[in-house]
């Protein structure tokens, strides 16, 4: 079967889109539309589920059926519709914040259960929609808006988090490193259970002029060198991977899905 | 083989799960909190059997999103909580009300504010049913008085949703949920209400495409319509506008939907309020000791009367109007400070005089206090 092209999975109605320039949530959305084509997920049988920020307006611009819903909600919806009609594939699109903040319940307990569901998060360390505060995943030390003087939180690892509270595929990319994170989504797509894909993105508006990181081709050159395939990381010290991030599959441990485990419920009291 | 009998002893909670599932339910999501839980456990253990499937989500927040999410999949949806739980589950509510998805929320009311007196019996979420959520929202809020009225407004509760794309709460005390009263549910046989579906083709559908009060046709995820739909004020298409006359028609249609359709949406009961002076506006299990104390008054030879809202919001106006012309005095006894009472006697007006019995320490209103200010006025 021939792959579709990523524009062909747009809502042309929708456009412009309401991303900055530079803003690297383009290249994410890309990454999806492509693993999407690359899984080859039926496109009426496919659902976006997003929450509220920057990212989420992504499920808006895709020609499927689209949810988006409230603040940090977005797997809560999905678990839902997942439930409801197993049969859907059902990707979650979440912000930083949207996710690991207002949403860090609903992560972990979807983590916990391995529903089978996608999310793909779009970290760009920042609340950009409301123009600039730190998030839990804005590096201690750095600037927004409610940080004027530098953050003094510790900040989530949002990969190992998923790690430690169930999920069963875990990767990371950037939005340097877009076919990697294309791989990664097809990989999520393809576990039986709940994957999530970290994005690294970037937003010169906001988190990249606080913290005087230069315009968007800058904040890619930094991804590019501050991350380390996690491969190569296991064979580097502490001290060589001070101050970098791991990117590529990080966690790939298949594990019991949770409606595959309900059914059983239910054949056996219908039996 | 055993037979199934179709009369038992059933609890309020019961009675509201056996609706449920009769009524097509075969979705629950929820999150432990008494004097609700009966009915998560009940769906538990019930949905399976159906082919339905349930969750206890990890709060009230993500019972009330997954409800929404699965309704939206052409599966009929439920949640049910209490006090602090109905607070949480005002979020998405709102999201509901304004996407137009069909779900039904049931809030076994207890005493508050905060965790209050668990978990003692209280009416104090009159208000918040009606105005719990941000924003002008239409809702449709019922409140039973019985086990067996339990069952049959919990099932239609899920018609006037489907029938209105709207989400509908079911207002149950402690009392009705924990009560136990004899149900026949062969006499109990409704008639199921389901959406309707669109049958245009993709490229012709408008998911919000309806009349000035009227209900679009509601497609279901995954069957090829490719929908958006948004907490955001969205134009016919579902996508986000804030073209005034856009955003004006939307939010004007959503209340005009069920306004609108007041004959079909309103329920109430009255008993002897034909030649009463004074009627007793009472509703959920205070309206039983209501009845009991308007019948002592007749033979005692007062001229007293019942008036029992089934509907609670929308109020029922026009007939509370009538009464209050009538009447001399109009006596609201509830289970929180006044806040049915604010409705009466907004719509009464200078008709008629409005009091209240108000009782806020965790126990029903007894008939016997009833009778005395029938009495006493």
């Amino acid at each position: 079967m021939a792959l579709q092209h990523a524009q062909d999975y747009l809502r042309n109605a929708m456009m412009p889109h309401i991303w900055c320039p530079g803003c690297g949530h383009g290249i994410i959305l890309g990454a999806i539309l492509r693993a999407i084509s690359k899984a080859g997920l039926d496109q009426d049988k496919t659902v976006i589920v997003s929450g509220i920020g920057c990212s989420s307006r992504a499920s808006g611009y895709m020609d499927f059926d689209t949810l988006h819903t409230t603040h940090g909600r977005a797997l809560a919806f999905a678990t839902g519709v997942k439930m409801a009609k197993p049969e859907l594939n059902v990707i979650v699109i979440m912000g930083d914040g949207d996710c690991s903040a207002i949403g860090g319940n609903h992560f972990i307990h979807a983590c916990r259960r391995n529903i089978d569901l996608t999310a793909v998060v779009f970290n760009n360390s920042i609340y950009g929609m409301t123009s600039g505060q730190y998030s839990p995943l804005t590096p201690r030390g750095k600037f927004a808006t409610t940080a004027p003087y530098g953050t003094i939180e510790r900040e989530f690892d949002l990969c190992d988090l998923a790690i430690a509270a169930g999920a069963s595929y875990v990767g990371r990319g950037t939005t340097f490193h877009a076919q990697l994170l294309t791989d990664l989504i097809v990989k999520g797509i393809a576990n039986k259970g709940f994957s999530l894909i970290e994005g690294i993105s970037q937003c010169p508006t906001y988190y990249g002029r606080k913290n005087k990181m230069g315009g968007p081709i800058d904040m890619m050159k930094w991804q590019q060198e501050h991350s380390v395939n996690a491969v190569a990381a296991t064979k580097m010290t502490p001290e060589q991977l001070d101050g970098k991030f791991k990117i590529g599959e990080l966690h790939n441990s298949p594990a019991p899905e949770y409606i595959a485990e309900y059914d059983k419920i239910i054949a056996a009291r219908r039996a | 083989m055993a037979v199934e009998r179709s009369a038992r002893l059933m609890q309020g909670n019961e009675a509201c799960v056996e609706g449920a599932i009769a009524a097509g339910c075969r979705f629950y999501a929820g999150y432990p909190i008494t004097p609700s839980t009966e009915i998560a456990e009940l769906m538990a253990a019930s949905l399976p059997c159906v082919g339905g499937r349930f969750i206890q989500m990890e709060d009230e927040i993500a019972s009330m999103a997954a409800i929404i999410g699965a309704s939206l999949t052409g599966t009929k949806s439920m949640t049910a909580t209490s006090g602090p739980g109905f607070s949480l589950k005002q979020e998405n509510i709102g999201y509901a009300a304004l996407t137009e998805v069909p779900c039904v929320i049931v809030n076994v009311q207890r005493s508050g504010p905060s965790t209050g007196l668990p978990t003692s019996p209280a009416q104090g979420d009159v208000m918040q049913s009606r105005w719990g959520t941000h924003g002008d929202h239409p809702i449709i809020v019922l409140s039973p008085s019985s086990v067996s009225e339990t069952y049959r407004l919990t099932f239609e509760s899920f018609n006037l949703a489907e029938k209105y794309r709207n989400p509908v709460i079911l207002l149950m005390d402690e009392v009705v949920g924990h009560m136990r009263e004899r149900v026949d549910l062969h006499s109990l046989s409704m008639s199921v209400v389901d959406r309707v579906k669109p049958t245009n083709k993709r490229e012709d559908y408008l998911p919000y495409d309806a009349a000035p009060d009227g209900v679009s046709p509601m497609a279901n995820f995954g069957d090829g319509y490719r929908c958006h739909v948004t907490g955001l004020i969205h134009n016919k298409k579902g996508y986000p506008t804030s073209k005034a006359e856009e955003v004006d028609f939307l939010i004007r249609r959503l209340h005009n939907k069920i306004d609108h359709n007041l004959d079909d949406v309103l329920k109430y009961e009255e008993y002897m309020v034909d030649d009463a002076d004074i009627i007793v506006l009472a509703f959920g299990s205070v309206a039983r000791s209501a009845h009991n104390a308007v019948r002592r008054a007749r033979q005692n030879g007062v001229k007293a009367g019942l008036f029992r809202p089934i509907t609670i919001w929308p109020f029922p106006e026009a007939a509370v109007t009538a009464l209050a012309q009538k009447a001399k005095h109009i006596i609201v006894p509830e289970m929180n400070l006044g806040q049915l009472r604010l409705e009466v006697e907004r719509v009464a007006g200078s008709r008629c005089q409005v009091s209240g019995i108000n009782s806020i320490i965790g126990e029903l209103i007894a008939p016997d206090q009833i009778l005395r200010r029938i009495m006493e006025v």
